[in-house]
């Protein structure tokens, strides 16, 4: 998946986005991922990350058996205990950071686990750049984003593609963006609230909540 | 993808979740309703949260609520009634969901998403390697969708400039002739949320190849973004692509990094690590 690769943004828009992800190689390294797989995501925990998913969902996961009283007292937490404990199939999982020093702490316990696993990190090209300087590694492989053609004039404005892009698979529709947007600027939702509601529809948990608020907070405090 | 009209309340909730705008509530039928046509079957609107309510109550207290003008506030991805129903598909409409939903695996490559690991188990898998560039090019997202014969549209163009095409993934399983860059043809006209087409030339290629995508991207009805990736020298440096992409007036703000922290550890792939470098390209 290129899930995260093409997000939205001017490298200052991503300075409390940095997403890390572990990937077993078909065939290569993916006996006995799931163990290793579950101790990253562990790893990634215990530096308090904004998300963090298996594969399946995210720590902002919908239900289906929702009492009515849910339209007044949502459940806002991310539960990333149940996202490593459902963990079950070898598969891509990734954690978000809203800062970099959180990122960089948790790189390098992620390298003293030496897991063995592909580790990625899907940020501006100079943040990842540092961050595998500061941690002593050297890249290994650079994918560039060179951002998309839209010569149909298919694409919203900039504020609608920034929330929705950071689901990457496209389940955070240009709808909802829209209209959480227009909710937050309401009075009718809190941006914990809205950002919350967007998380829900990212089931890789690549969603960053907190970048998300930021982007909110900004759109009603600067609106026309 | 269906909505069970017993249950479907038309509360409407639904119609923003769905990323192609395909659901809508039928005037006649006051319930919603899915546009076959432009569904994906993504599966985000059965994925949204959803209470067990009893739908003859909730249309009711709907009516009284809408004749007193009152308006309900309820969470935005909630259905009340859980209402939809994931149907088993057939060929070719179930190209919809393997390409669409994130969760379900693309048996060609056994991987979940748009199945493929491009350079992300570089480190391990060695499909790219110094002096080569992995291209990326994805049709269809963010938000627009993409049907087959877009993308063949592509792919025609690329087999022009004798590219190599990436064994391991989805779109390349769907060809039928490397040479000419047909896709099956029963499943043109099949829209899905997003694919990739995945190819590697050597970097002398990159402008030829950029300006190749940048001009069938006009010529076809969606999206297109691209990736470009090679692997770094042994400082961890790429002096090669990124200066070209600068040359070339790219602007690539955003990256995914391989920090090469992966190594082969299944015991059947150890025995063949000594054979770890990639495929040539022309």
């Amino acid at each position: 998946m290129t899930n995260t690769l093409h997000r939205y943004g001017d490298a200052e828009s991503f300075s409390d986005d940095y997403i890390i992800f572990a990937i077993p190689c078909k065939g290569k390294n993916d006996e006995g991922a799931v163990d290793k797989l579950k101790t990253f995501l562990r790893i990634c925990a215990a530096h308090k990350p904004a998300n963090m998913g298996n594969s399946q969902f995210g720590s902002y996961k919908p239900s289906k058996s929702l009492k009515p009283t849910v339209h007044w007292n949502r459940e806002l937490d991310a539960d990333y205990e149940t996202v490593i404990d459902a963990l079950s199939k070898s598969g891509t999982v990734a954690a978000v950071f809203d800062s970099r020093e959180k990122t960089e702490g948790c790189l390098k316990d992620v390298i003293k686990a030496d897991l063995g696993l592909s580790v990625n990190v899907s940020a501006s090209v100079e943040g990842a750049k540092n961050l595998g300087e500061c941690c002593g590694l050297s890249r290994h492989s650079v994918e560039y984003s060179l951002g998309f053609t839209d010569p149909h004039d298919h694409l919203p404005n900039s504020q609608v593609l920034e929330l929705s892009t950071m689901c990457g698979h496209g389940m955070v529709s240009f709808n909802m963006a829209r209209k959480m947007l227009d909710m937050v600027r309401e009075g009718r939702r809190t941006p914990d609230q809205a950002v919350t509601t967007l998380a829900r529809f990212c089931p890789c948990g690549v969603y960053n909540p907190s970048r998300a608020k930021r982007l909110l907070e900004d759109a009603r405090n600067h609106q026309a | 993808m269906l909505i069970d009209t017993n249950k479907c309340v038309a509360c409407a909730n639904c119609i923003p979740v769905c990323p192609m705008g395909a659901i809508y509530v039928d005037p006649a039928l006051n319930r919603a309703t899915i546009d076959q046509d432009q569904c994906v079957e993504c599966g985000s609107c059965a994925r949204m949260s959803g209470e067990q309510l009893n739908p003859t109550m909730v249309r009711g207290v709907r009516r009284l609520a809408k004749a007193f003008r009152f308006r309900f506030e309820p969470e935005p991805d909630v259905c009340p009634t859980s209402a939809f129903v994931v149907n088993d598909l057939e060929w070719p409409r179930i190209a919809r969901r393997v390409f669409s939903d994130p969760l379900v695996e693309h048996k060609s490559t056994g991987i979940h998403g748009r199945g493929t690991e491009e350079v992300k188990t570089n480190d391990v898998a060695h499909r790219v390697d110094v002096g080569e560039v992995g291209y990326v090019i994805e049709f269809g997202r963010p938000g627009v969708g993409v049907r087959f014969h877009h993308i063949q549209t592509m792919t025609r163009a690329l087999s022009k400039l004798d590219v190599h095409f990436e064994e391991k993934n989805p779109i390349s399983h769907l060809m039928i002739d490397e040479a000419t860059g047909d896709l099956k043809e029963d499943l043109l006209n099949e829209k899905i949320l997003s694919a990739i087409v995945e190819i590697k030339t050597t970097i002398d290629r990159v402008p030829v190849v950029l300006d190749t995508v940048a001009e069938v991207s006009k010529q076809i009805d969606t999206v297109v973004a691209i990736g470009v990736s090679t692997r770094c020298d042994e400082n961890g440096d790429d002096k090669e692509l990124e200066p070209l992409l600068e040359e070339l007036g790219y602007s690539h703000v955003r990256a995914k990094t391989n920090m090469g922290l992966g190594r082969v550890t299944n015991k059947q792939a150890g025995e063949e690590v000594s054979d770890q470098h990639a495929t040539p390209v022309r």
